[in-house]
């Protein structure tokens, strides 16, 4: 009774913060609405015992990914308005493909059935005897090590790749250069002068 | 009605796959709004492996979400940092004037 409360809950403020970031105006809203649908599929992920993948869609999601797009948002100056007036004639034909997909994703609900077989053929049971966390630690460190190191990979080479593409050098920057400033030899950082008495060097 | 079973999951992720198609339509000069909306796809997808991990008792689906969550803050990541080279380009974000390439 309290899980399915829950869960209409968690449902209906996924769904309508959903529908909120297509439909705002404001694209910082639309980051703050995609934020709270986050949230809400971390809490139905807790209901549905996944308590791991919860936590990592808030710290990853809401710490991370959200952060970036409300920071992305906020360093452009874009005419959202112009843009979103100029979007505005694809509205019939989104809300038709919408629908199209909806009825087909629809279609293969009602007349999808589990195999009978299926609960033999399990890759990885959960064990009964520890958490969500400690049985997924020692699935992704054990057995499919190898795609977690992978899925580590494909994060260097994203941020590599970020870092490259909005790298800018700009001319007339000083900086400090470590290897001129070592292997700079006496001859030309002191001169010696001789001085005339009474006259200065000026 | 009050028994939560896999069908209500499936249905969620399905509504929420649905809006995600729906917003790259009705956005389709803003990029950033753009990118959001593949990232609700992406969610939609991560529930609907959940919802079946949960009903299987099968964790590999669970490992799986987790792969799908690091690759979607990678596209994230590369597409924000191509956005804002765009941006810096042409000084707006219309995807429509994105033929330079004349590809």
């Amino acid at each position: 009774m309290l899980q399915a409360a829950a869960f209409y809950i968690l449902a209906a403020t996924a769904v309508l913060s959903a529908f909120m970031v297509v439909a705002a105006h404001n694209p910082v809203r639309a980051v703050l609405f995609l934020i709270l649908t986050f949230f809400s599929a971390a809490g139905l992920f807790v209901l549905l015992g996944a308590e791991f993948l919860a936590m990592i869609l808030v710290i990853v999601y809401v710490g991370a990914v959200a952060v970036l797009f409300l920071f992305v948002v906020m360093m452009l100056d874009i005419d959202f308005a112009t843009l979103k007036a100029r979007s505005a004639g694809y509205l019939p034909l989104g809300g038709l493909i919408a629908l199209a997909i909806a009825a087909q994703l629809a279609l293969v609900g009602f007349a999808w059935v589990g195999a009978d077989g299926a609960a033999a053929h399990l890759q990885a049971p959960m064990p009964d005897d520890t958490h969500n966390i400690a049985a997924l630690g020692a699935l992704i460190y054990d057995r499919y090590v190898l795609f977690f190191q992978l899925a580590g990979l494909i994060l260097l080479v994203a941020m590599i790749g970020a870092i490259v593409l909005t790298l800018r050098h700009r001319e007339g920057v000083k900086r400090q250069d470590m290897h001129r400033q070592v292997n700079r030899t006496r001859d030309e950082g002191v001169e010696v002068i001789d001085v005339k008495r009474g006259e200065g060097i000026g | 009605m009050l028994e939560i079973t896999l069908g209500h999951y499936l249905a969620l992720a399905a509504i929420l796959f649905t809006i995600g198609v729906f917003g790259i339509f009705a956005n389709r000069k803003n990029v950033i709004i753009l990118l959001m909306s593949i990232e609700l796809i992406l969610l939609a997808v991560n529930v609907n492996l959940v919802a079946f991990s949960a009903h299987m008792g099968d964790l590999a689906g669970q490992v799986f979400a987790m792969l799908i969550l690091t690759v979607a803050a990678a596209e994230a990541a590369v597409g924000l940092a191509i956005l804002v080279v765009f941006f810096r380009n042409r000084g707006d974000i219309a995807v429509d004037g994105a033929n330079m390439m004349k590809g």
